[in-house]
């Protein structure tokens, strides 16, 4: 084997995409407890600490710009650093959704009854996380039919949005004073809508850097 | 003008070597898989089948296949040894000039045949010009460089013309044109590559083969020739030999990759537009040499 050194950066920089993985994956589990908690103070860490998140991305993205500009990758190679550069987008982004989960938190402030009644939404979060784990599985295995599987699921977390639309218009109608409090529910769940999103754009990325082919393997609904 | 030639050319080169050797290798062996081997968009230049060719009893070429667009620029690579610099000299007969050397299958130019018994050789090369890996040109004046297959060819047109519409063409004439009757040797490296681009284009070919053009210049010498390659190539079929993968990348429309391995020595292992080449390759000994994982 030739070009050991370019092996040992190709390694490290997937090592550093799943280390912003785990990153962006304790964030949104933090970010959804600490709302079901009413957690003011761990909501404004999880604020806080996306700045962690976002200089993680920038450091990843100088040094696969570096691997380019200095080992001229071509072909699976190529398509190796040019996917970590478009999942990295993907997990800065769904940072950004942990982010906003938090900040919505902080703006319902404290509550009468804690642990808060949340309907589908921790379900949501749960199937969204495993999305997301599922996904950098399949891009540390290279695994095509796990993407796809993956990519499959996004489709249960669109019910589960639709379910939450459902109970929070419900609560709603029944009860105005609960109309503040249900549109907060409503932009977490749109939230964690778009994680799953991101979870299927990294799946792509997965199919595109085992087969060289660009596909849009699910659209979802929302 | 015809390539074909009223009196017929010397004796092929004996047959018997090249027979022994076909029959020891069956015919089909060393093949590329079919889905490795595209056909170019649009008019063809070169038609290769079956191409063999062997250095005495030493084979070079196996069994090459492959269509050379026309009007585009066409990158052969592959490790040192893999006969792609063989390859090329077969497009304009060069090959002709190595004692010992046995040719079969066929290179059609525009449909004609070129080891055809008809055709005239002295006319393959002036439609077919070649630049070379180290710039060679005559120890004469730039504006004889360039003249001097005009010259011999008896060229009833303004040479003045000629001259400068050639070294234009080139991109030299704005670096040269007050010292035409400068020595073409006391330009630099990049500079004589061009005038000798500047002499194959004086003879007015519709091909020229470039063998490792850049290999001996520096980098702004290189990206210069490659600038001039892309602007050629809107006239003029290019076909290059190229060891650097980014030159292959950057300058051609149209990528073969050639492999010499243990059992085939000259073989076609894939042929592809670059873009695919160069981010999809179909085969993985194609990979591998691309990522730098051999050769």
């Amino acid at each position: 084997m030739t070009r050991e050194l370019f092996q040992k950066e190709l390694i490290q920089l997937q090592d550093d995409v799943l280390i912003l993985g785990s990153m962006a994956e304790k964030a949104v589990a933090e970010s959804v407890e600490a709302l079901r908690s009413a957690d003011l103070a761990w909501a404004q860490r999880i604020v806080d600490d996306d700045l962690a998140i976002n200089t993680k991305r920038f450091d990843i993205e100088e040094r696969a710009l570096f691997v380019i500009a200095s080992q001229q990758p071509l072909a699976g190679d190529l398509r190796a650093v040019m996917s970590a550069l478009m999942i990295i987008t993907d997990l800065e982004r769904i940072g950004d959704h942990a982010e906003g989960i938090a900040r919505i938190n902080l703006r319902l402030g404290e509550a009468d009854d804690v642990p808060r009644r949340m309907g589908y939404i921790p379900a949501m979060a749960d199937r969204a996380l495993a999305m997301l784990r599922d996904s950098l599985q399949a891009y540390v295995e290279r695994n095509v039919d796990e993407a796809r599987r993956v990519c499959d699921a996004d489709d249960e977390v669109d019910r589960l949005q639709d379910a939450v639309y459902d109970e929070t218009f419900r609560g709603m109608i029944e009860n105005p004073d609960v109309i503040q409090r249900n549109t907060y529910y409503l932009w977490t769940a749109h939230n964690l809508e778009r994680i799953a999103d991101r979870c299927t754009n990294i799946c792509e990325r997965v199919i595109y850097l085992v087969t060289g082919r660009m596909e849009e393997i699910n659209v979802s609904r929302y | 003008m015809s390539i074909r030639m009223k009196t017929p050319p010397r004796m092929p080169p004996d047959a018997a070597d090249a027979a022994r050797a076909l029959r020891a290798r069956p015919a089909g062996e060393g093949q590329p898989s079919a889905d490795a081997v595209v056909r170019p968009d649009g008019e063809i230049t070169f038609a290769i089948d079956a191409l063999n060719l062997w250095y005495g009893a030493k084979q070079a070429l196996t069994g090459v296949g492959l269509e050379i667009a026309r009007r585009k620029v066409t990158a052969l690579i592959g490790p040192s040894g893999c006969g792609k610099s063989t390859l090329i000299r077969c497009l304009n007969r060069m090959n002709d000039l190595i004692p010992g050397v046995t040719i079969t299958g066929r290179v059609d130019y525009r449909g004609v045949d070129i080891y055809g018994a008809d055709v005239d050789p002295v006319e393959v090369r002036r439609r077919i010009g070649m630049v070379f890996q180290k710039p060679n040109p005559f120890p004469k004046s730039i504006y004889e460089n360039v003249a001097f297959g005009a010259r011999v060819n008896g060229f009833r047109g303004n040479l003045d013309d000629l001259v400068e519409r050639s070294l234009r063409r080139a991109a030299l004439w704005d670096e040269v044109r007050g010292d035409l009757r400068k020595s073409g040797l006391a330009l630099s490296g990049g500079q004589q590559q061009r005038l000798c681009i500047a002499r194959a284009l004086a003879n007015n070919p519709d091909v020229i083969l470039m063998d490792e053009p850049c290999s001996a210049l520096d980098p702004i010498a290189t990206l210069k020739i490659e600038d001039l390659m892309r602007e050629l190539a809107d006239d003029y079929t290019i076909v290059v030999v190229t060891h650097n993968m980014q030159q292959a990348a950057r300058v051609s429309d149209y990528t073969a990759f050639m492999l010499t391995d243990e059992e085939t020595t000259g073989r076609l292992i894939e042929y592809a537009p670059t873009e695919t080449m160069f981010t999809q390759p179909a085969d993985q000994r194609t990979e591998d040499y691309i990522s730098g994982r051999f050769g």
